[in-house]
């Protein structure tokens, strides 16, 4: 039989440094006892002498040793066998530790998560209470934590707290702040610790009031603050009386009947006065914008953000018109700011064309789209859908009277010239409109980015350009003839 | 600061305050309507003429102003936090990680899990300082509180009043930070802006490290969202109602769109100090609200079906990635409106919505699955999940050795935890009946759904009638008939 010691509750390094050399020399964990310095010695047992580790090393896991760090600070004085035992069978099975169901396994990850959250409730529960003020306070505050967690929950206070002078009394030891470093001394009694702190009665009336009575949930409070901390929370004595009172509280509300709604007390701001110096020769595109965005057409203004209206001059000569809006455009609110956006841009400096002078917009002013998690799956409008948003479309036209209206993509070309119309067949060449504009169809530029292969994607985005070069032709025409 | 070896050597506090006892809370509703109506002076809203304060006299106005001078610090906090209580968020986590270890500052985040320092009754956690500006407000929404037609007390605190009470709470650990919303006073800017100066304040002057939550109003000012995101953790905006035209009907002064529009500035926000942090170029990226944003729904004040509900989370989540869409059942307030009477909140129903909500975003279900079509309602006795499976046992009954994650995931019982630890478990040892409580699963529901290496469930079972019966709570005794 081996009779460890260990130095104390929390001693990790004499733990690993015992079971290392129990293990290097083949010591069954059923040959082996555990116990820590302090304890009453156990008289008259007889002792092995201590194992000198002989030479040589054995792996473990990492998981294994984190799981040992927050395992040994567990109040159960059976964790230095169970964690002994399980080093000992992970030798055999290195992959222990992934099988969850065995009751070894289960019962050290257990310990690690009890650990973990009486720190994760001390964190929580710790109430500071100030002792002297201005530049001589000091905080301090009592608790009882249920396993060996004061050294591993300090830090925490360290860095949270590093501008204040801080102890922390425990039974089992105390921690302590002094700006510079924490150091650690052995336990005291309550009577040790400040009783009262001038902001406890604010924080109470907080806790009262901040409480709904309506929704009494009291094995929820529990559940998550159990009873056991109540003792050193200053506003655990309110539990009760908040409790008594709630459901008359709540009825009272339900009862009593409406007084007399009272009184405005508005006060508002004057309105901003509008912008007296607008230009007027965008009056037309801005009255069309305003009653576009409460646009009800179609169904799918209701997913939507936002109507995105075309963007550009009223004297502009070339329209641009695509197919609806993407994600970014629906959040931004203007249309081509997205990743197609920026192809078309890239290919409009191309071609020649500056696209602050070009108007911008597109055959449906909603986003259609499925929502799937995180993201938004786009969705091809409809004719339904087309048709109804048409009007803007025309509107737009019939106030900018252009040149040239460039239809990208086939929904656009189904809204520009009534009817479905095959890009392919009509692509690269001016087409006459029945009001003597023209009309120039060529893809759509997300379909530039759909595209798979390199290759195919660069020789399908020249002809993306050399379509808008026949644009830019026009332009360079009319600018002539005026 | 000096160092402390002793916790012995602590003085004990010397400061004593007057005793606590009665509740603030409940003087709202005990307080004669009148003088309820004329705490309308505590803030900055006046009177115009004593004959407007329903025939009290003169003497009584002047002892009633005299104590809204001084009105002190914990009245308003009782009020001001009385007003914030129908917000359900919570959250402290999710955000960057920060201390204050350098020693300039005070503060840290939790970024992990965030800390809930206390729990209300109410099942609530109490992480963050949750208050209201100014409880005054231009609105006249019927199911708010802080309504205009309201006779609650009303109060304003003091940007200086906010930071100093955020920071005393935090020294003494009572919170992870503030939590800071307001009522609409002459604005959207002005508030936004009285808002903002609240958390520039405390991270410039005060150097404070700790969470910050604010409310944002729509329509503000970019310029003030930047600077909100730049101080903030986390930004919110309540969607309030499922549906446009409840907002309309129960909200008139809010509108739908311009909250969805600012939704979407946010996102475009966020997104854009994300990619900067994934670059990382030569520019530090503007911080913006690393914890996100998040909303609140109301239920059950309109007539929505958990269906429409879920789908506008579902459209919510995909358009503005939200962290959280909260929900929150409606609650009994003190002064209701006439026009909404009053009912217990649907606590239950509210369950099964966060239940349904994160079927959507850890378990893979859409949200149209999830609530039967017909019913539109999802059912109250059993849990979301569960019923789903029961509507679709042809997918039963599922080998837990070798179905797909996304399959076990729609076990009942089996949460994400257990679901990877079963797949982490398989590939190593076959999985017993005896093993689900080292895996945390409840065995009842379960059991008829999946296959073990030692189980089989009856089809009979699966297929019959009563599997349905078997997981319905069992109703109460209420009494024995003689």
């Amino acid at each position: 039989m081996h009779h460890i010691t260990l130095d104390n509750e929390t001693d990790f390094d004499g733990w690993r440094k015992a079971a290392r050399a129990l293990a290097l020399n083949d010591v069954k964990p059923s040959d082996v006892s555990w116990r820590v310095a302090d304890d009453a010695p156990e008289l008259f047992e007889p002792t092995a002498p201590p194992l000198e580790p002989p030479p040589g090393t054995f792996n473990v896991p990492a998981k294994f040793v984190e799981l040992a760090e927050a395992a040994i600070l567990h109040r159960n004085p059976e964790r230095f066998a169970l964690l002994y035992r399980l080093l000992w069978r992970l030798r055999q099975n290195h992959d222990l530790l992934d099988i969850a169901t065995d009751p070894d396994v289960a019962e050290v990850a257990a310990m690690a998560k009890a650990v973990r959250r009486d720190e994760h409730k001390m964190h929580a529960f710790v109430r500071f209470r100030e002792v002297g003020r201005e530049q001589n306070s000091h905080f301090v505050a009592w608790f009882e934590p249920e396993h060996h967690i004061v050294e591993l929950a300090a830090p925490f206070f360290a860095r949270r707290f590093a501008d204040m002078p801080w102890s922390i009394l425990t039974p089992d030891v105390c921690a302590h702040w002094d700006g510079h470093a924490v150091s650690i001394t052995p336990g005291v009694s309550k009577s040790e610790a400040p009783t009262t702190d001038r902001l406890e009665e604010t924080w109470r009336r907080y806790y009262a009031s901040i409480f709904n009575p309506a929704r009494l949930k009291v094995t929820a409070m529990q559940n998550e603050m159990p009873k056991k901390y109540w003792r050193n929370l200053p506003e655990a004595s309110l539990i009760k009386p908040l409790i008594e009172s709630a459901e008359r509280t709540a009825s009272a509300m339900i009862a009593n009947a409406a007084i007399e709604p009272h009184k405005s007390q508005k006060r508002l701001e004057p309105a901003k006065v509008q912008d007296m110096a607008r230009n007027h020769d965008d009056d037309d595109l801005e009255t069309l914008r305003e009653e576009a965005a409460g646009c009800r057409a179609c169904p799918l203004w209701k997913d939507a953000t936002q109507t995105v209206f075309g963007e550009g001059p009223q004297t502009a000569r070339i329209i641009l018109v695509g197919e609806q809006p993407g994600d970014k455009e629906d959040l931004a609110g203007k249309p081509f700011v997205g990743p197609a956006g920026q192809m078309l841009d890239r290919a409009l400096e191309e071609a020649g064309i500056d696209r602050s002078t070009v108007y911008v917009t597109n055959a449906v002013k909603h986003f259609k789209f499925v929502p799937r998690g995180k993201i938004r799956l786009h969705q091809k409008p409809n004719t339904p859908e087309i048709k109804a948003c048409r009007q803007w479309y025309e509107r737009e036209l019939a106030a900018i009277k252009p040149d040239l209206v460039v239809a990208m993509g086939a929904t656009a070309a189904q809204s520009v010239f009534g009817k479905i119309t095959p890009i392919n067949k009509n692509r690269g060449r001016l087409i006459d409109l029945d009001d003597g504009t023209r009309a120039l169809v060529t893809v759509h530029p997300s379909y530039l980015l759909r595209l798979p292969d390199a290759d195919a994607k660069a020789r399908e985005y020249q002809r993306f350009v050399q379509d808008l070069k026949i644009a830019a032709d026009v332009l360079r025409k009319s600018a002539h003839a005026a | 600061m000096r160092p402390r070896k002793f916790a012995s050597v602590l003085v004990r506090a010397v400061l004593m305050r007057r005793s606590s006892g009665n509740f603030g809370l409940y003087r709202f509703f005990l307080v004669n309507p009148r003088l309820a109506h004329l705490f309308m002076i505590c803030s900055n809203i006046k009177l115009t003429a004593p004959a407007e304060s329903i025939g009290i006299n003169a003497l009584a106005i002047h002892e009633w102003n005299q104590r809204d001078s001084t009105m002190d610090v914990q009245r308003k906090l009782e009020i001001l936090a009385d007003a914030a209580k129908y917000d359900a968020s919570c959250a402290s986590s999710g955000t960057e990680k920060r201390d204050s270890s350098d020693g300039k500052g005070l503060g840290s985040t939790a970024p992990g899990m965030g800390i809930c320092h206390s729990y209300a009754p109410d099942g609530r956690c109490i992480s963050l300082l949750k208050v209201l500006l100014t409880n005054a407000c231009n609105y006249d929404c019927l199911y708010c509180v802080n309504r205009t037609s309201s006779n609650v007390p009303r109060a304003r605190f003091t940007v200086d009043e906010v930071v100093k009470l955020t920071i005393d709470f935090y020294r003494r650990n009572y919170i992870e930070g503030l939590f800071l919303s307001s009522g609409i006073i002459r604005s959207a800017d002005y508030t936004m802006e009285q808002v903002v100066s609240v958390a520039r304040k405390l991270r410039e002057e005060h150097h404070f490290r700790g969470y910050i939550h604010l409310k944002t109003i729509p329509e503000a000012d970019d310029a003030l969202i930047a600077e909100a995101g730049k101080y903030a953790d986390r930004l919110s905006i309540n969607i309030e109602m499922p549906l446009e035209n409840s907002l309309a009907k129960f909200a008139p002064e809010k509108d739908m769109r311009a909250i969805r529009r600012t939704m979407g500035r946010l996102r475009l926000k966020l997104d854009e100090a994300q990619e900067n942090n994934q670059t990382a170029t030569q520019t530090k990226p503007p911080r913006f609200a690393p914890a996100g944003q998040s909303t609140q729904m109301i239920i059950g004040a309109d007539a929505a079906s958990d269906k429409t509900i879920l789908d506008t989370s579902a459209n919510l989540y995909g358009s503005y990635r939200l962290k959280r869409v909260y929900y929150s059942a409606f609650s009994p307030i003190p002064d209701a409106s006439r026009a909404l009477p009053l009912v217990p909140p649907p606590l239950l129903r509210e369950h099964r919505l966060y239940q349904a909500d994160w079927l959507m975003r850890f378990y893979g279900f859409d949200a149209g699955e999830i609530v039967e079509e017909a019913a539109g309602m999802l059912p109250l006795d059993i849990d979301p999940k569960l019923a789903w499976a029961l509507r679709h046992r042809d997918r039963f009954p599922l080998d837990v050795a070798t179905a797909s994650r996304e399959d076990l995931l729609r076990v009942p019982g089996f949460g994400t935890k257990a679901v990877d630890r079963i797949i982490a478990t398989r590939r190593l040892t076959s999985i017993r009946l005896a093993d689900l409580a080292r895996l945390h699963i409840p065995q009842k529901k379960a059991l008829p759904f999946i296959v073990l290496s030692d189980h089989r469930p009856s089809l009979h079972l699966l297929d019959g009638a009563g599997l349905k019966e078997r997981f319905k709570p069992k109703a109460t005794q209420l009494g024995f008939g003689f």
